[in-house]
């Protein structure tokens, strides 16, 4: 393609004046510069106090197709990107959280779903990989992955939360920002054969009770998962978001199983074995159990039940006017659907409906949002979520009172973000 | 421990697919094509047929669970004093010369009875763990970290023996084989409850105080 003969194109010449530009827009806002997201804001504001000018990208082609072969996020979207709490003793066996304030919608970009890992991400050759399905069944069988996605499949949009999301915040409020306090938490479109395909392929036996699921990573993780689940929704899935799983996210299969603690749908999957009990497995006694004030511990607390957040405003953002503001967020249920959604912006006195946004799915993530104008004084953001069962998301207090302070999974309280004068926001107990 | 629900498979469909059955019957026969998962029940055969056979020879290596009963515990034996040794050399470096822990998991210790800790529980393998045999399944599926599978049966005896002792549930000159695993009782297997939720009840008040 003929480039065209405008002398200000040569790099040197185009990007002058663009510095010149961008030397008068930061004067013109001299002292503001709290945070990335602020001043990202401000790089577009001094434009209005300008005529304005045709952009170097509007006077020469762009790039041409298959730039990225694999589309990319654009590069002024750097920031956009999971991050972990800190420094894990094993980088394998760590979290990474999905930067909920960030998105829109209900799909977490794949790129964005949060990781737990036990033992690493394990780079696993489809070819060579093997699902085994085994123990009381007449037809014990090994599957190669060919024959797995022969199976009659269905794509489902649920939500996956960790059993330890926001589980910081049940003694003091910790999280920075709410990609911290709540982003072990991402929505997708799951495509894969359900179980009860599997189980009555290799004819589970009438006995039947519990099935441990087992993965290919390097600590075989490994938990029981209750028969009824088996045939009520759950998943053995290869795909999501339309493409196959992401090595993090089980590549090239995982066990999913719709609103239960995320731990259980079992990345990597290679072998389902049915038995009549649960196999007492190390995550399922020593570690994915809720100890109460008796010193006691629950088990097999499966259940993520309502929660929600609001996801804008949040803290790093900053409202930089009076006026309107769209308050909006994140609701969900392990139990169904979300039913209506409750917006308070003075701490939990006084209590709004949220408009909630089409599709509302069973326990998927639900989008919610409430139009705001916020006259610039103090003021205490909350959300509360209330499913079809009925069921309305908790207080801090309410979860202490019924549970002490040291079962660390399972925290689902109202969350509260603090707005000062200045448009600032930090995470409160309220 | 509750029991979920008696699982019956789709017994809704098996419902559906009788009261259809002298309808489908003979059009499934005309066309040639019974609906797969039909097929199953009467016959015995696989639905869909995919899939080899998975005999006790071909899983054996995938094969590793042992369930809370030892279920699945291999022939091989092993004692604390071997156990120590390979302590020392294949975990210490992870969890501490004498299984404190740091900067992995501590695996002795936090003898006060969990309920009267003020700060978050120190939860360990003598005064948390329900199962001694959990124990060997871990260490033989996931351990070390730097190498999981990697151990013999007997080494993983060893080292089960060995941390069963840190905590004082056998004494320095035990022998821990299938039997001996199986038949031991943890002091904390009654420490679990079932859940208990829904455990609060908020109210969606429109104007609460």
């Amino acid at each position: 393609m003929a480039a065209p003969h405008d002398p200000n194109l040569a790099t040197g010449a185009a990007s002058a004046p663009r510095r010149a530009f961008f030397r008068r827009a930061t004067a013109a806002l001299g002292a503001v510069a709290a945070t990335p997201i602020l001043a990202q804001a401000q790089s577009a504001a001094p434009a209005e106090a300008a005529p304005l000018a045709v952009p170097d990208w509007s006077r020469q082609p762009g790039e041409p197709v298959l730039w990225h072969p694999y589309g990319q996020p654009s590069e002024h979207e750097r920031h956009v990107v999971r991050r972990s709490r800190g420094n894990a003793p094993f980088p394998g066996a760590a979290s990474s959280m999905t930067p909920l304030a960030d998105l829109f919608g209900i799909i977490t970009p794949t790129g964005l779903v949060f990781e737990r890992h036990h033992a690493g991400i394990p780079q696993i050759d489809p070819d060579q990989h093997r699902l085994v399905i085994h123990g009381l069944a007449k037809r014990p069988r090994v599957f190669t992955m060919d024959d797995l996605v022969r199976f009659p499949s269905v794509s489902r949009i649920h939500f996956l939360e960790c059993s330890g999301n926001t589980g910081t915040e049940w003694r003091t409020p910790t999280s920075a920002n709410v990609q911290l306090s709540h982003g072990l938490l991402s929505c997708c479109e799951w495509t894969g054969v359900p179980l009860s395909v599997l189980l009555d392929e290799v004819g589970i036996a009438p006995e039947a009770r519990w099935i441990l699921a087992e993965g290919a990573d390097g600590a075989a993780m490994s938990r029981s998962i209750p028969v009824h689940k088996a045939f009520e929704d759950a998943l053995v899935v290869y795909a999501q978001n339309g493409e196959r799983l992401r090595p993090e996210s089980g590549y090239p299969l995982r066990l999913f199983l719709p609103g239960f603690e995320g731990n259980m749908s079992i990345k990597w999957l290679r072998r389902l074995k049915i038995g009549t009990e649960p196999f007492q497995t190390r995550e399922e006694t020593s570690k994915y159990t809720d100890s109460l004030p008796d010193g006691t511990a629950r088990q097999f607390t499966f259940l993520m039940e309502a929660k929600s957040v609001i996801t804008r405003p949040s803290p790093g953002q900053v409202l930089r006017q009076r006026g309107f503001h769209e308050i909006s967020g994140l609701a969900w249920s392990g139990l169904g659907r979300v039913k209506r959604v409750e917006v308070s912006v003075d701490g939990g006195r006084q209590w709004r409906e949220a408009q909630l946004q089409e599709p509302v799915l069973n326990r998927a993530l639900t989008r919610f949002s409430l139009g705001w104008h916020w006259d610039g004084s103090p003021a205490v953001l909350q959300s509360r979520v209330i499913d079809e069962t009925g069921y309305v998301q908790p207080t801090r207090e309410q979860l202490i009172a019924a549970r002490g302070l040291n079962s660390l999974y399972h925290y689902n309280a109202i969350q509260s973000w603090q707005l000062s004068a200045d448009g600032s926001l930090k995470n409160v107990h309220a | 421990m509750s029991m979920p629900e008696a699982p019956r498979p789709n017994p809704r469909r098996g419902a559906v697919i009788r009261a259809l059955l002298p309808c489908l019957l003979p059009l499934s026969l005309w066309l040639g094509a019974v609906p797969a998962a039909q097929a199953q029940t009467s016959q015995g055969a696989a639905p869909y047929g995919f899939g080899r056979a998975a005999t006790p020879a071909a899983i054996a290596a995938w094969d590793i669970d042992i369930d809370a009963q030892g279920h699945g515990l291999p022939r091989g034996q092993g004692s604390v004093t071997e156990g120590a040794r390979l302590y020392a050399e294949k975990c210490a470096a992870c969890h501490g010369d004498r299984g404190q822990g740091k900067p992995a998991d501590a695996l002795v210790g936090g003898n006060v009875p969990l309920g009267e800790q003020k700060s978050t529980p120190l939860k360990t393998v003598g005064n948390f763990w329900p199962y001694a045999t959990t124990l060997f399944d871990f260490i033989r599926r996931a351990m070390p970290y730097n190498a999981p599978q990697s151990l013999q049966p007997d080494e993983v005896y060893a080292l089960t023996a060995w941390v069963l002792h840190a905590n004082g549930v056998l004494p320095a000159d035990a022998v821990l084989d299938a039997a001996r695993l199986s038949a031991l009782k943890m002091p904390n297997q009654a420490g679990f409850v079932s859940d208990a939720r829904p455990d609060v009840s908020n109210w969606a008040c429109r104007t609460c105080r």
